[in-house]
Order: C-alpha cells, then sequence, then structure tokens
C-alpha cells in the first residue's frame, strides 16, 4: 500500500498539471508588437528595437519562406476579426434606455442597407420624427445625440464614461440641456434633420468611427451650431480619435463641454468658427 | 442604333447608350445607389446583348457626358488616333471583343488599338467581358514607361513601397522604408501617403526619401503624394522630385472636387518635366477607383465603371509612368464585398491596360467591408496572373496612416516566387549587390530592415 502522504502529493502534482492544460494561452491581442522583434539574427539589432519604437507599422516581422510567421498572422487576423464585429455587431437595446437615452432609427432597416445606403442613414424614420416631436426638448441651448455609426464597440467602450462627464460639464455651464438622443443606424449629418425638428441652438454627435486594426474603438464628435439640412460640411467641427489609446472618454467629455461653450460664445461651428 | 432587346419572350427598351452601358455593367452597389443599375438579372443581360451589337462609332458619338460640357470628355475624344480609329469604327463592341481575345492578335496589335479607341469603348468591351477574358486578354499586352528605371515589361512584377506614418515622422518613414527593402519591395516607387498636405511636410518627406535613396544608391523613384498644387509649390523652391502624384475622376466635375482641372495638369506636367529629377520621359503618377465621382456627386448619371475608363483616357494624356486603381478603397456603398472588388480590379487593370497605360492595383479593403485579407490575396494572384504592373507594398498589408489593408511586402515576394517573376532589372541588380536576392529568390540575409541602419 502506498504511503497517503505520497498519493497527496502525486495527487497534487496531477491537478498542477491538470491545471496548466486547462489554462488559457496567453491574450494574443495584448502583445506590444513594437517590443516584438522577430528577426532571428539582425544585423544590428539594438538599432532595429529602437527603430520599432518609431512607428506602430507592423516591422521586424520576419518571415517562413516569403510567409509571415503563424503569431504575426494570427495577431493581423485577431485585430481584423475585432475590427470586423465591431462595424457588424449592434448597440445593445437596452443601452439606450439604460442611459437615459432617447432612442430612435433612421430610414436604415438593417446593417446591410446601412452600409449600402449612406442617404438613408442621414434621413430620419416617421417613427422618429414623431418619437422627437413627443418625447424631444425643443429649442434647448445644446442637444447630445449619440449614434451607433460604424463601431458598435466605440459606443460601449466610451460612452459610459464620456456622457455624464459631457453632461455634468454643460450643466457646470449652465445650459440648457436636452434630454440625449440615441440614433440607430445613424450617419453623421442625420443631426441636420434632428435640427430641424427640435431647433437646438447648437449640437454634438458622438458617432462609432470606421475601427482600423489599431484600435475598433474609435469615437468621433461632430458638433455644430444651429444644424439644418442644407449646412456645409466644412460648417461641422470635430474631434476624432476618443478612445482608451487616444483621447480618452472622461477628457473627452470635458473638452466637448468646453468647446461647445466656445461654439455657443461664437454662434458658428466648423471653418465658420 | 438598336437599343431594344428580347430576352426570354419579354422586350426590353432601353432609351440612350448611357442607361445601356449602365445596365449592362456588372452588379456594383454604387450603381444601385446611384439608381441607374439593371432591376434584373435577365435586364444585365439585355443590355449587354444590346450593347454587343453598338457600333464603336455610336459610342463615340454619344460620350456620357458631352464634349461641350465636359473638358475630360474632350480631352479623350482629341487624343483618338483617327487613322486607326477610321479602321475600326464600324465595328460592334462584339466584334471588338473577338479581336482582342483572337490567337493572332498580341502586344503590338493590341497597343496600336487601344490608341484609337475612346473610353466609352474601352468601358463597353469590358462589359462583355468574363472574368478570365479580362485576364487573357490584359496578359497579353505590355506597356512600358521610364522614369529613373524602365516599368511594365514582362517576367517583372514591381511595388510600391507605402511607408506611411501617423504623424509623418521621418524616422518612422524610414523604418518602414528600410524594412520593405529588405524584402525587395520598392522598385516602382517609393511613395509616402503623408498626413499634413502642407508645403514644409511635403518638403520635409521629400528631402526624407530622396536622400535615403541618394545615400543607398537606389534605382527607383520617389513620391509624396500630396495634392498636385502642393508639389508644385515644392518642386518650384527646389525640393526632389521624380513622380508628382494626383488622384483622378472620370469627369470635369469629379475633379473639381478633388481640386484639379486641365490648365493645372498641364501646368505640372510641364513643371515636373523642367525641374524634377527623374531621368524621364515619364513623370506622373495617378490613382483611380471606381465609384469618387459619385461620392463627389459628379457622375451625371453614368455608371462607375464607364467613369473609370474615363480616367484613364485622362491619364494617358499625360504619358505617366504609373498608374493604379485603388480598388477597395472606397467602401461598400460602391464596391459591397469580395466579389464585387474582384470584378473590379480585373475591370480596371484591363481597362488601364487596354488605354496603354503601365497599369497597377492597390487590392485593398476598409474594414466595414465584406473582404478580408484571404480575399485580397486571391485577387493580387489573380492579377499577377493577367500580368499587373504593379502592387503596393505594406508592413504586413496593415496601413497604419490611412486605416486600410492591402498587399504586404510578404504578398509582394510570394507571388514572385510562385510565378517566377523578377523585380525591375536595375533594382534587382541592386539588391543583388546587397545580397538580399540571389538569382531571383530572397537570401538568408532578406527580412532583415537593419541591414540599412548604417
Amino acid at each position: 500500500m502506498q504511503n497517503p502522504y505520497e498519493t497527496v502529493a502525486l495527487l497534487k502534482e496531477r491537478k498542477e498539471e491538470r491545471e496548466k492544460i486547462d489554462q488559457v494561452l496567453p491574450d494574443l491581442a495584448k502583445i506590444n508588437i513594437q517590443e516584438q522583434l522577430l528577426v532571428p539574427q539582425p544585423a544590428d539589432e539594438s538599432l532595429y528595437r529602437e527603430m520599432m519604437h518609431l512607428t506602430p507599422a507592423r516591422i521586424g516581422v520576419w518571415r517562413t519562406g516569403t510567409r509571415p510567421l503563424t503569431r504575426t498572422m494570427l495577431r493581423f487576423r485577431a485585430d481584423h476579426a475585432l475590427a470586423q464585429d465591431s462595424v457588424l455587431g449592434m448597440v445593445p437595446e437596452e443601452f439606450a434606455s439604460a442611459h437615459g437615452l432617447l432612442p430612435i432609427q433612421t430610414q436604415v432597416e438593417n446593417k446591410e442597407q446601412y452600409l449600402t445606403r449612406p442617404d438613408l442613414g442621414r434621413k430620419l424614420s416617421l417613427e422618429a420624427r414623431e418619437t422627437l416631436t413627443k418625447g424631444g426638448t425643443a429649442a434647448c441651448q445644446v442637444q447630445v445625440v449619440v449614434a451607433d455609426g460604424l463601431s458598435s464597440k466605440a459606443i460601449g467602450a466610451n460612452i459610459p464614461d464620456l456622457l455624464p462627464a459631457l453632461m455634468q460639464g454643460l450643466a457646470h455651464y449652465g445650459f440648457i440641456i436636452g434630454r440625449p438622443i440615441f440614433v440607430k443606424y445613424g450617419r453623421v449629418a442625420c443631426m441636420d434633420e434632428i435640427g430641424e425638428i427640435l431647433h437646438p441652438e447648437s449640437l454634438v454627435i458622438l458617432i462609432g468611427e470606421r475601427p482600423g486594426l489599431g484600435t475598433a474603438e474609435s469615437l468621433s464628435a461632430y458638433m455644430a451650431y444651429k444644424p439644418h439640412r442644407s449646412m456645409l460640411e466644412s460648417e461641422r467641427s470635430v474631434i476624432s480619435n476618443i478612445h482608451r489609446g487616444g483621447i480618452p472618454p472622461l477628457e473627452a467629455g470635458a473638452h466637448l463641454a468646453s468647446l461647445m461653450k466656445q461654439i455657443l460664445a461664437s454662434k458658428a461651428s466648423g471653418v465658420r468658427y | 442604333m438598336r437599343l431594344n432587346a428580347r430576352l426570354l419572350g419579354q422586350t426590353y427598351a432601353f432609351h440612350t447608350v448611357k442607361e445601356v452601358l449602365a445596365k449592362a455593367n456588372e452588379e456594383k452597389s454604387g450603381d444601385m445607389l446611384a439608381g441607374i443599375a439593371a432591376a434584373s438579372a435577365a435586364e444585365r443581360l439585355a443590355a449587354k446583348q444590346v450593347l454587343a451589337e453598338i457600333a464603336l462609332e455610336d459610342l463615340r458619338k454619344n460620350p456620357v457626358v458631352p464634349l461641350e460640357d465636359d473638358e475630360v470628355s474632350r480631352i479623350i475624344d482629341a487624343d483618338i488616333r483617327e487613322e486607326v480609329y477610321q479602321k475600326i469604327k464600324s465595328w460592334t463592341v462584339s466584334e471588338l471583343r473577338e479581336y482582342i481575345l483572337g490567337s493572332n492578335v498580341g502586344p503590338v496589335e493590341l497597343r496600336v488599338l487601344g490608341t484609337g479607341l475612346s473610353s466609352e469603348m474601352v468601358a463597353a468591351v469590358t462589359k462583355l467581358m468574363s472574368n478570365l477574358d479580362l485576364m487573357l486578354a490584359s496578359n497579353k499586352m505590355e506597356n512600358l514607361a521610364h522614369a529613373n528605371v524602365t516599368i511594365g515589361q514582362k517576367g517583372c512584377l514591381a511595388s510600391r513601397l507605402q511607408p506611411n506614418h501617423p504623424t509623418d515622422s521621418p524616422e518612422g518613414i524610414l523604418a518602414s522604408v528600410r524594412e520593405g527593402l529588405s524584402y525587395g519591395v520598392g522598385d516602382a516607387v517609393i511613395g509616402l501617403n503623408p498626413v499634413e498636405d502642407t508645403l514644409p511636410a511635403a518638403a520635409r518627406s521629400l528631402s526624407t526619401l530622396y536622400d535615403f535613396v541618394e545615400r543607398w544608391e537606389i534605382p527607383t523613384q520617389i513620391c509624396v503624394l500630396a495634392h498636385l498644387t502642393t508639389q508644385m509649390k515644392a518642386i518650384c523652391e527646389g525640393s526632389p522630385i521624380h513622380l508628382l502624384f494626383q488622384s483622378l475622376a472620370g469627369t470635369e466635375k469629379g475633379n473639381q472636387a478633388f481640386g484639379i482641372h486641365k490648365g493645372l495638369l498641364d501646368e505640372a506636367f510641364d513643371l515636373g518635366r523642367k525641374l524634377g529629377r527623374a531621368k524621364g520621359p515619364n513623370i506622373m503618377y495617378f490613382e483611380t477607383g471606381q465609384g469618387s465621382e459619385l461620392s463627389a456627386e459628379a457622375h451625371h448619371g453614368a455608371d462607375q465603371l464607364t467613369l473609370e475608363a474615363r480616367c484613364y483616357g485622362l491619364a494617358r494624356h499625360y504619358q505617366p509612368f504609373l498608374v493604379n486603381t485603388v480598388v477597395g478603397f472606397i467602401g461598400p456603398e460602391y464596391l459591397y464585398d469580395s466579389r464585387q472588388v474582384t470584378r473590379a480590379g480585373l475591370e480596371d487593370h484591363f481597362m488601364g491596360k487596354l488605354t496603354g497605360l503601365p497599369m497597377g492595383v492597390d487590392v485593398c479593403y476598409t474594414n466595414h467591408m465584406r473582404v478580408d485579407q484571404n480575399d485580397i490575396e486571391n485577387l493580387a494572384t489573380l492579377l499577377t496572373a493577367a500580368g499587373c504592373a504593379y502592387f503596393m507594398g505594406i508592413p504586413m498589408g496593415d496601413d497604419v496612416m490611412l486605416n486600410y489593408q492591402c498587399t504586404s511586402f510578404h504578398d509582394v515576394a510570394s507571388l514572385r516566387e510562385m510565378f517566377n517573376l523578377h523585380p525591375l532589372p536595375e533594382f534587382e541588380a541592386w539588391l543583388e549587390k546587397h545580397e538580399i536576392m540571389v538569382n531571383g529568390k530572397l537570401t538568408a540575409r532578406a527580412g532583415d530592415a537593419s541591414l540599412f541602419l548604417k
């Protein structure tokens, strides 16, 4: 018969082994590729490493034959997967109510139509127009609008921090703020029709950007003084690159509030501002 | 000219040549967005049937934008070689297709033929060709051009090294240049898309690239793809420029949206020949892409393929060194998925070549299209089989400034290896000197950017 202490030790060892197998592989997308030099015997390793920090481009990746190494290929695909999921994914239905937003929809009926008919993403549905008339705030000083745009992930990642910071900032300046709105399948210019229905003095729309491989969570803010449908693109002010690795959402909220204050003071936005 | 057809018992009546051209186009989301696409597969085929019987002279007489309204129409019409046109004007589009594909017709015949064609004729025949038709015909053609080196010859696959950087940092740009060179990429041009379109920024990037190329004695061309007016200012102030770049549209109004017109292009062409540093005679670099006219509301109700053909007609006027379509950049509202991008890539390449241009393709996609890296590897392979002159080369195909993906340094090397193609001869000799390539194969040193860190 085996010594019971040995059995316990053996069982422990087996458990540890099992746990090792159960362990999840390290997150591929978390590796800093600027730190990862894969060239086996470079002519000048230290200068190569220095050079890799001067660009976010995927260099120093090496090859097998003429093809990329497996880890480089998988990392690329992982970044693209995140970008695609973000474009094709939806902002959850309960998101609007959870953040106190009045939900409306453009004339777009589904994702495919959203991607192929940018014109419909600029127009509100009949129902949306009614919802705004009944539930929206008429003639406020600042109207805040959130729209999914081309990145559902940008909304989930930034709005929970950005929106309260922006609302607090606007309240701090003493502005009359309209009830914030969420637009499903929205393009930037859907702000123009909202402007014509509710007549806010100024409007800011927070909208998901087309994802790159670097980040899928980037958000843009377009601002306009008295938005209307015949306004020019150049009459909108814009701040882009809002995400954890760019302008962080909390800071963006405070910054946008001060920009809205300036727009209201100068009674103009975009190139006129 | 008959504009009616019967197909499967139904009669289809079309009203204008422009409508026939639009409805005969293969399915593209951009034509649907414009509201001019065929309503059904049968209508598309009826339009192709009508188009097949239209004579070439009727296409010349009916440009999609009238000569009196559009300088692009006038440039294209005036550049047609009458001697060639007179011989073929009574051909139908069907006969044109069969001539191009005929086994007795080679590169010389096709080069001559191209000089007698208007862009509407080039577009029309493209609409009657299958993907393999387009590849086979493209593969027959050979259009050469010379700046510092010669491009377009059979047996070679060249590449544009695109070292874009999110802040135009000179050392950041050079990091990608070094990496690309170590994979044998950069023989067509080392061309940067700048973030900042200003004279000081362009001048700085031009010097960065030029000094590097001079120091390492690289037989290639450099270019900074700022707006043409920025490059013209730079060249006048003494900045070193080999190639002058501009994006083109197929209508005068489309070009207005790009901030250019014939007078400006003429002036740039003159400046480039007088003050540019390339040996020439070909010193212009143009990019195009289906859909840009609609995007600028300058399409005049014409389909995106025909307008793209007109970009090549306009490009031909300036005897460019490089022309490439940026086939998947514009987004899903113009080219929806990999099927449409593949078709458009093969069409554009064929049309550019038939127009006489040394034609490359930026095989690419954005992240809101139903396309991925596998799809563009497929298209790049098809285009290599079709004899494409050059592709883009980007670190892992990820452009960190323009936020889109295209062909990588690895892809260029792989396509050369699979199809037994070489870099341009002068550049290959340079690669051999640096022991990056031997007998057309990459050596063990290839892929090490630090070779150029001395």
